[in-house]
């Protein structure tokens, strides 16, 4: 859901690319009290491992294709706050080493992906694992929901963002938008569950996220 | 309890590269969620009038010198993969408390 230069009006890629930077700043503040040796080269490997996942297109209905985000994936690995920086940082290599996602669009595209997706889908992650009173099989329905969540979310506010451009209108660009990335998102769904749910099996002590029965996992400090 | 992270981070990086190395050239080359939603509600044109930024170096996912479409794929994949891996890391370190 990259967007490209020339979709948005300069106005809502302004306002975008304010709320995005405040986040990101915020973020550095928090990612700074709870970041210590050991989640470093932890942040470098997730970031990596997203961007290289991102290139693999994999085929949807009628002719579209969509990939993973990881969004979610890298929030309830490190939290959600150093997961916008990751995606923030993935954002920018794309879009300037590559020509993905406009440089323009770029405070929408960390908004959506980031702020939305990252943040959001943490949001969501939460609520629900709290609500399943944060067991283990609630762990799993709860980042299966929050990673499709995370894209619908994310597609719907880049819809809004078009609308507010005056480039689709609403009802036309939302439903389009989420239709499409309901799909995508089942997708997302199953590559984070597996991941994560494989992270956990041979290293529980890196899915900070996740609390053993009885037994919290202690940070390091 | 505090357990080494080195093995983890070399075998992470590795399935990263090896995504990159293997499965980037067999990704789907069709319209992805966004591009697919331009082109039937109208308005992919709007987004092909101009660019902002005309010098990302590997430009969409290929090494302009390199002929084959899945070799230069693959290596602007790994090559991204070390830049973000090295990026993402020198960035962890320079925000991390002190």
């Amino acid at each position: 859901m990259h967007i490209p230069d020339g979709f948005l009006s300069h106005s809502i890629n302004a306002a975008t690319f304010v709320i995005s930077f405040g986040a990101c700043a915020y973020g550095v503040k928090r990612v700074n009290r709870n970041f210590g040796e050991r989640e470093v080269p932890l942040m470098g490997v997730t970031a990596a491992f997203i961007f290289a996942a991102q290139m693999i297109n994999f085929p949807v209905a009628g002719g579209t294709s969509g990939h993973f985000l990881g969004a979610v994936f890298s929030s309830v690995l490190l939290g959600p706050w150093a997961s916008l920086l990751i995606m923030t940082i993935v954002l920018v290599v794309q879009c300037l080493g590559f020509a993905d996602g406009g440089l323009t669009a770029i405070g929408s595209n960390i908004f959506n992906m980031g702020v939305i997706g990252a943040l959001g889908g943490y949001g969501v992650f939460i609520f629900l694992y709290t609500l399943f009173q944060k067991s283990r099989r609630g762990f799993f329905i709860a980042l299966a929901i929050s990673s499709w969540l995370s894209i619908v979310m994310g597609s719907s506010a880049a819809a809004i963002e078009l609308a507010a451009s005056g480039t689709s209108p609403l009802k036309v660009a939302l439903p389009a938008m989420a239709g499409i990335h309901a799909i995508i998102g089942i997708g997302e769904a199953i590559i984070t569950t597996t991941a994560v749910s494989l992270i956990l099996k041979t290293r529980p002590d890196l899915v900070t996220s996740y609390v053993k029965k009885g037994a919290p996992y202690e940070k390091t400090p | 309890m505090k357990r080494r992270l080195d093995g983890f981070v070399w075998i992470g990086l590795g399935i990263a590269l090896l995504l990159a190395l293997f499965l980037s050239p067999f990704a789907s080359t069709s319209p992805d969620g966004i591009e697919k939603v331009a082109e039937t509600k109208g308005f992919s044109e709007k987004g092909e009038n101009w660019k902002f930024w005309k010098h990302a170096p590997l430009s969409d996912y290929t090494l302009p010198w390199i002929k084959n479409e899945k070799v230069s794929t693959t290596l602007s994949g790994l090559v991204g993969t070390l830049a973000i891996f090295f990026i993402a890391m020198g960035i962890g370190k320079l925000i991390k408390k002190r």
